[in-house]
């Protein structure tokens, strides 16, 4: 049987302590398989490509790829750099300040092996996952915006926002081309395009612990956002 | 077929249903024209009933705060060991 090959893409702004926690943490839980991180960097002012550098002595060139960008770019074009540098059959996308923890890594690979999905997304919202760090407010905005997705947009999924993700390289590939929008959004549009698609979306229950270092936000303008998101993608998936 | 077109597909067959009570006459007149506002007051009672019950129940983790913290912990006393400073905050 030929082995997977797994590609991390882990876009990093200004996470000069994070990158190396959660690239320790990966290759703790990885060990069994095949894998390699490439960690988009977007010219970090705090020095995080000095420390994947010292990380590449450590683990190996092979391992851990460094494909910097040499200003803040955004998220969805980071995936797609990352992508085009990926050589693995499955590309994982994940967040780099430890709100997502590598121990769910392995239930991701499991999931897809079991029901040879296309993508396996992970959610916060069922029995077995959830949220640490969040207050009320917090919780409340974002139940509301689950439900009102739920209710008009049918998306198939669970968790719509969640960054937590893995699918096969081609199924990125394709689903990728056809999405315009920035910021979390991007992750809404992706998984719903992928739904309308066809494509088999399994989900695992994570835990997710709001940043332990570095600061979080979610405000009123991001709140119009995602309010603006739905209606595009009410209207255009 | 996109996602406007399957609401706007359900939007006609609730109307079709509408038009057809008020034609019938199975349901009085004055009940059935505010049947359309009874099912949007519905549907706000359900979507704010959800989001009640979703908040009840929203899925919590409290242990795995200290469960990260542990890898954290562990993490740096690897780095630092393998000589790769950091600089927490």
């Amino acid at each position: 049987m030929e082995k997977n090959m797994y590609s991390i893409i882990i876009p990093t702004y200004n996470e000069r302590l994070n990158i190396a926690l959660v690239v320790y943490l990966v290759f703790k839980h990885l060990r069994e398989f095949d894998f390699e991180i490439i960690i988009v960097d977007d010219s970090s002012p705090d020095g995080t490509q000095d420390i994947v550098k010292q990380l590449q002595l450590l683990y190996g060139e092979e391992r851990i790829l460094l494909r910097a960008r040499k200003k803040k770019l955004g998220l969805g074009t980071a995936y797609c750099h990352g992508l085009k540098h990926a050589s693995g059959d499955f590309v994982i996308i994940m967040d780099a300040d430890l709100s997502h923890h590598p121990k769910y890594l392995p239930s991701f690979i499991r999931k897809q092996k079991e029901t040879e999905a296309s993508i396996v997304t992970g959610t916060r919202y069922v029995r077995g996952g959830g949220v640490h760090g969040w207050n009320l407010m917090r919780k409340l905005t974002s139940r509301g915006a689950n439900v009102l997705a739920q209710t008009f947009l049918w998306p198939g999924v669970s968790d719509l926002t969640g960054s937590f993700r893995l699918y096969k390289k081609s199924v990125l590939e394709d689903v990728i081309g056809s999405v315009v929008s920035k910021g979390y959004v991007f992750q809404m549009e992706m998984i719903v395009r992928a739904s309308r698609k066809g494509y088999h979306i399994e989900e695992v229950p994570i835990t997710f612990v709001d940043r332990v270092y570095g600061t979080s936000k979610l405000g009123g303008s991001e709140i119009v956002e995602y309010l603006k998101g739905l209606i595009y993608l009410i209207f255009a998936t | 077929m996109k996602h406007i077109l399957k609401i706007l597909g359900l939007l006609v067959t609730i109307s079709a249903i509408w038009i057809g009570l008020l034609q019938a006459s199975i349901v009085s007149s004055s009940y059935a024209w505010l049947l359309p506002v009874y099912l949007i007051i519905l549907l706000g009672c359900y979507g704010l009933f959800m989001v009640g019950v979703g908040l009840m129940f929203f899925p919590t983790c409290p242990q795995e705060s200290h469960l990260l913290q542990k890898d954290i912990a562990e993490a740096k006393d690897f780095l630092k060991r393998k000589g790769i400073d950091v600089n927490s905050d």
